[in-house]
Formats: C-alpha cells, structure tokens, sequence
C-alpha cells in the first residue's frame, strides 16, 4: 500500500481522536480507509449460508431478475478451479455487482465496488466446488437485479 | 522485487479504458489438504484497489473461492494514453503488493 506520509505531532492527535468516530464507521462498511478502500466485509463470505451472505452485503433488498444484466459463463466448466465470469449491465448508476455460487461451500464469491465514471463491467474467474447456478446481482441506483447461468463442473475445483 | 501484478490497460474512444490485470498469488481456499491429509491454510487476496490520478477506479473484493493467480478485468472513463493506474491488493495474512502501470 501507498505510503503514509509523515504527520506533525498536533495533526497526529486530532486524527487520533477522529480515529474513534472513523472506527464506527468503518463497522458499518460505509467508511474509506486512508487508502480508500471501502472495509472488507468478512462476515458475508464466511458464512455458508447464502440469505446471511446476501444481507451482509444489501441487507434486506432483494433482487429482480433483469435482462438488462448479462452474465457471459461456460455452460460446462471442464475444470472447476477456473470458471471465467463476465458481467455486463446496461442499466443506470450501477454501484456494485456480486458474485453468488449457491453450491459453494461459501456462496459469496466475490464482490466489486464500481465508482461513478467507472462501468457496469466485470470479469473474473472463480473456483466452483461442483455443479452449480451462479447468480450475477447488480445494484443499480440503490435496486437489485440478477441474472442467473447454470454451469455443469465436471471437476470439482475445491479439491473433491 | 518484480511486482506480482500484471497489468494492460488501453485507452480508447472517449476517454474509456479497459483494464486487463493478473496477479500471481496461490489463492489458497484453506478446504484443500495436502499429500499429508493436513488442510493447507487459507492464503487468498481480500481486497484490490485501482485508482487514477489518486482516485479509486474500481474495489474488488474476493472471497477463497477466486482462482488461483487471478484474472480481473474492469474499464473506467476519463483516462487517457500516459496516464497512470496505480494496482494494490492486500491478503487475508495481511501481505500486499502495489504496481503501477501507464496505460497505453
């Protein structure tokens, strides 16, 4: 990480007590650490249970099915350890895109934060454990919407 | 020390740019066991940062079940040819790593 410049001594202690407040902040997963990375969200991808893993992230939103969401996956992935994903979205003030893998072990897969200038546009490769849907959720202007891809694995790829 | 990210980015009509990267890391899931029937402990990138012109361009943040020296790809507007990305991970061990690319 980038390096953290050196910081007078008064300077020091006003961020020392702003520290505290930052701190409850960064619980709620909202807050920008000093490199300006929003806080990994641990909870929801070490849970096996996808509705805890899904409400870490959204909370209570659910997703509608949308064709305006494009999930581009392998209708069989030969080796399981390595399945590109690619999402694409045409819909508005898209702020987020997850992947869910329901027969994973851990079914959050990953999750990517898009600023604005930046496109509803994702691609990546994951390991899946065996046969599968994946679900592709966006968030876009504060709603939810998914498309969902079968995938056969004829290879496990967590080892089976 | 050669950095561990990889990375190729384009810029195109109207200020887009598209971002290929791969980084080498073993994204070990921690479900695996070795030769010796012991677990070999997770080890896998959390959290990776892009930012241009030192503002955030795209957070991608993994979980054990991303591939094992992992591809990414993203595009973001308002870059040109000569800019500069700058690329961070950090691991579940707390190890990082920090590139910066031009892009072309």
């Amino acid at each position: 990480m980038n390096q953290i410049h050196s910081i007078d001594p008064e300077r020091r202690r006003l961020l020392a007590m702003a520290g505290g407040a930052l701190g409850l902040l960064a619980l709620a997963g909202t807050a920008r650490a000093a490199d300006g990375a929003v806080k990994y969200p641990d909870a929801a991808f070490e849970t096996k249970n996808e509705d805890e893993a899904l409400k870490g992230i959204f909370g209570d939103r659910k997703a509608t099915p949308s064709d305006k969401v494009t999930l581009t996956a392998p209708d069989i992935a030969e080796n399981g350890a390595v399945v590109p994903l690619t999402v694409e979205s045409t819909l508005p003030k898209v702020t987020r895109i997850a992947f869910v893998v329901p027969d994973n072990p851990f079914p959050l897969a990953a999750e990517f934060l898009i600023p604005e200038g930046s496109e509803a546009y994702v691609s990546n490769r994951i390991k899946m454990g065996k046969t599968s849907s994946v679900v592709a959720i966006v968030e876009s202007d504060g709603k939810l919407y998914s498309a969902t891809k079968q995938v056969k694995v004829t290879v496990g790829g967590c080892g089976g | 020390m050669a950095s561990s990210i990889r990375i190729l980015a384009r810029a195109g009509d109207g200020g887009l740019v598209d971002v290929k990267s791969l980084i080498q890391h073993p994204m070990d899931s921690g479900l695996i066991k070795d030769s010796s029937g012991k677990f070999i402990p997770a080890h896998y990138i959390e959290t990776v940062l892009f930012k241009h012109n030192g503002k955030v361009v795209f957070q991608a943040d993994w979980s054990r079940a991303v591939s094992k020296d992992p591809y990414l790809g993203f595009r973001f507007k308002g870059g040109k040819s000569g800019d500069k990305l700058e690329a961070s991970w950090v691991d579940n061990l707390g190890k990082s790593d920090s590139t910066t690319a031009t892009i072309s």
